[in-house]
C-alpha cells in the first residue's frame, strides 16, 4: 500500500487537509486507524451494552465483540492463548498491575533491575512496589549511544535479582532492546522479565513466544487505536499463579462479607467494566495492522529514520540523542539543539504544521545520564514520508536562524 | 501564533538575562522545577527587612521562562512582597487574557502567551519560585 493509500485509512489526514499538517509526535500518540475509529463508533453508537454478564443480544454481542477483541490482539502479538491477554486502560496500567502482582513475591533484599533508559510508568510502579515489600530498584545504565549497557548484566544481575523490567524499544532514544541477552540472564538467576512494549507495538507484529519475555505491556492509542486501552500479556503458567490487582465486579467468584475467590484470568484482572469501545477499537487496529505488508514498511521506517538522521546532523549545531545509526532500532530520533530549548523549537514548528514533542518525554532519569533537561523528538509512523522529514529539517534550520 | 508569541521583546529579555547568577551567602534560596518539562530556577535573595535587597536568578529553561525570569532579575530589586505579589497577580491576569497595564510594564510581552495555555506554566515559574522565597524558604544550611 502507497503512503497515499495508508493515509487515506487515517481519517485525521482529511480533517487536516488545506493546512500544512506534519505529524511526528507518534511516539506520544498515534493517529487512530479507520478501522479502530469505526468499531470504536459502531459499539457506541449501534451495539452499546456492558460485557460479560446480559443474557439479552445486544450485550451477547457486545460480549463477543471484546472479545472478538482479545483474538485479535493476541493473535497480533502471537500469544499462544487470547486468555494470556489481560485488557486495560493503557499501558501504565498494564505495568502497575504486574507491578502489584509481582510485589507479593518479593521479600526485604530482593532486587528489581530496570533501567536509564525507562519512561516513568517502567520506573514508578517498581519503586513503589520496592518500598511496600523492602526490595531494591537497581538500574541498567545507558552507553553513549542510547542503548542498555546489556555488557554490565553480569554485574547487576544478582542472586537476588527477582524481575527484570525493562523497555522493549525506547521512546527517545528509539534503541530496541537486545531481548536475547535478558533472558538469558533472568534465567542464569530465575527472574522474570518484563517488557515495556509501548513504542515497539506500533512497529508491526510480535512473536511474544520466541520473544523470551514472560510478560509484556503496550497501548492501543500507539498502535492506531483509541486512547483508553491497553493490554498486559503474560505467559499463561505465571498468569494462573498471580494473584488479582484491583478488586470489584467481573473479577470474582464468589463474594461474601469476609472473603471473595477470584475468576481465572484474565477476567481475575479486568475489575469493574472495562473500556469496551477502545478495546473493540484496539482489536480492529491490531487487526488491521495485521493485513499491511511490514517487510515494506519496515524498508520505509529504516530509508526515513536515515533521511531524519542525515538531515539533523547537515544543521549546525544539532546533536542527536541515540543511536546514529539505523540497525536495532524504531523511528523515534530525539536531538537537542545547542543554545535553543526544546520547547521554544517545538512551538516555532508548530507554525510549519509541525508537530513534534519536547521535553523530558516522562524519561527524567535518561535526561540526567544525557545531562540534557529535555530534547526535540520526531517519532515516525507508516503514514509519514519523505515530505515530512522534509519539512522537519527545513523548519528547523529556520528556527535556529531565527532564534540563535 | 508563534511569530506573536516569541516576539522581539521576549527574545530580547531572555537573552538579557538580567541578574543571572548566584549570590554568596543569601538570606533565601529556593529552586522549583517545572514537572512538565524539567524546566529549573533558582533564585538567591538578600534582604533589608522586608525589601529585597539583592536578587539572583539561575534559569535553565524555555524563552519564555528565561525571559520572565529576567523580568524579575530586572524589576524585583527595591521592591517589597505586596509589589511582587501585584506584578504576579497581573501577569497572571493577562494570560487569562484581561487588559492590564502591569506595574512591570515588561510584562506586557507576555500577554500573546494567553493563546497557548500549555505555556502559561513557563511563565509563572520564576514567580512561583521568587513567591516561595519570599515565604521564608532558608538557604541550604541557613
Amino acid at each position: 500500500m502507497s503512503t497515499a493509500g495508508l493515509r487515506a485509512q487515517f481519517p485525521i489526514f482529511a480533517a487536516q487537509q488545506g493546512t500544512p499538517f506534519h505529524y511526528l509526535d507518534n511516539a506520544a500518540t498515534g493517529q487512530i486507524c479507520r478501522a479502530a475509529a469505526e468499531a470504536l463508533w459502531h459499539f457506541e453508537t449501534r451495539a452499546r451494552a456492558n460485557v460479560k454478564r446480559g443474557v439479552y443480544r445486544l450485550a451477547d454481542e457486545a460480549t463477543t465483540a471484546f472479545q472478538k477483541a482479545r483474538q485479535e490482539v493476541a493473535a497480533y502479538i502471537g500469544a499462544s492463548d487470547p486468555d494470556e491477554v489481560i485488557f486495560t486502560s493503557g499501558c501504565t496500567l498494564a505495568i502497575n498491575t504486574a507491578a502489584h502482582a509481582l510485589a507479593l513475591r518479593l521479600r526485604p533484599g530482593d532486587e528489581i533491575l530496570i533501567s536509564e533508559l525507562e519512561h516513568h510508568s517502567n520506573i514508578v510502579p517498581w519503586q513503589m512496589a520496592a518500598a511496600r515489600t523492602g526490595a531494591r530498584v537497581r538500574a541498567i545504565p545507558v552507553t553513549p549511544e542510547g542503548r542498555l549497557a546489556c555488557d554490565r548484566l553480569d554485574d547487576l544481575v544478582t542472586g537476588r535479582t527477582r524481575i527484570i523490567a525493562v523497555t522493549h524499544a525506547s521512546n527517545v532514544t528509539g534503541a530496541v532492546t537486545d531481548v536475547g541477552a535478558l533472558r538469558d540472564a533472568a534465567d542464569a538467576v530465575g527472574a522474570l522479565l518484563l517488557l515495556d512494549g509501548a513504542q515497539r507495538a506500533a512497529h508491526g507484529p510480535l512473536d511474544v513466544q520466541t520473544l523470551g519475555c514472560d510478560l509484556y505491556a503496550f497501548s492501543a492509542h500507539k498502535m492506531f487505536g483509541p486512547t483508553g486501552a491497553g493490554a498486559l500479556w503474560v505467559r499463561k503458567d505465571l498468569l494462573l499463579d498471580l494473584p488479582p490487582f484491583l478488586g470489584g465486579g467481573e473479577m470474582i467468584r464468589r463474594v461474601e462479607i469476609e472473603r471473595s475467590t477470584y475468576a481465572p484470568p484474565p477476567h481475575r484482572f479486568e475489575a469493574g467494566t472495562p473500556p469496551i469501545g477502545p478495546v473493540i477499537g484496539m482489536g480492529a487496529a491490531a487487526a488491521w495492522l495485521a493485513t499491511l505488508d511490514w517487510a515494506a514498511l519496515g524498508r520505509q521506517e529504516i530509508e526515513l529514520t536515515a533521511r531524519t538522521l542525515e538531515g539533523l546532523q547537515s544543521l549546525d549545531g544539532v546533536r542527536i540523542v541515540g543511536p546514529v545509526g539505523t540497525q536495532a532500532r524504531i523511528g523515534v530520533v530525539s536531538f537537542a539543539v545547542e543554545g535553543i530549548h526544546p520547547h521554544d523549537v517545538c512551538q516555532m514548528l508548530d507554525e510549519f504544521g509541525l508537530a513534534l514533542r519536547g521535553g523530558h518525554h516522562c524519561a527524567q532519569p535518561l535526561m540526567d545520564a544525557f545531562d540534557l533537561p529535555a530534547t526535540v523528538r520526531a517519532s515516525l509512523a507508516p503514514y509519514n514520508d519523505a515530505a515530512d522529514v522534509d519539512a522537519l529539517i527545513e523548519g528547523l534550520d529556520t528556527v535556529i536562524r531565527r532564534l540563535r | 501564533m508563534t511569530e506573536k508569541l516569541y516576539n522581539d521583546a521576549i527574545i530580547a529579555e531572555a537573552k538579557a538575562n538580567h541578574a543571572h547568577g548566584r549570590l554568596e551567602a543569601p538570606d533565601r534560596s529556593v529552586t522549583c522545577d517545572n514537572p512538565l518539562c524539567g524546566d529549573r530556577i533558582t533564585i538567591d535573595l538578600k534582604l533589608a527587612g522586608e525589601r529585597i535587597a539583592a536578587l539572583a536568578q539561575k534559569t535553565r529553561g524555555c524563552l519564555l521562562t528565561q525571559a520572565a525570569a529576567s523580568v524579575i532579575g530586572q524589576r524585583a530589586v527595591g521592591a517589597e512582597p505586596a509589589e511582587i505579589e501585584r506584578a504576579a497577580t497581573e501577569l497572571r491576569r493577562l494570560l487569562a487574557g484581561e487588559a492590564v497595564a502591569p506595574v512591570w510594564p515588561e510584562l506586557a510581552m507576555f500577554a500573546p502567551v494567553k493563546a497557548v495555555k500549555s505555556r502559561h506554566e513557563c511563565v509563572l515559574l520564576p514567580f512561583e519560585a521568587l513567591r516561595e522565597a519570599l515565604e521564608g524558604k532558608l538557604a541550604p544550611g541557613g
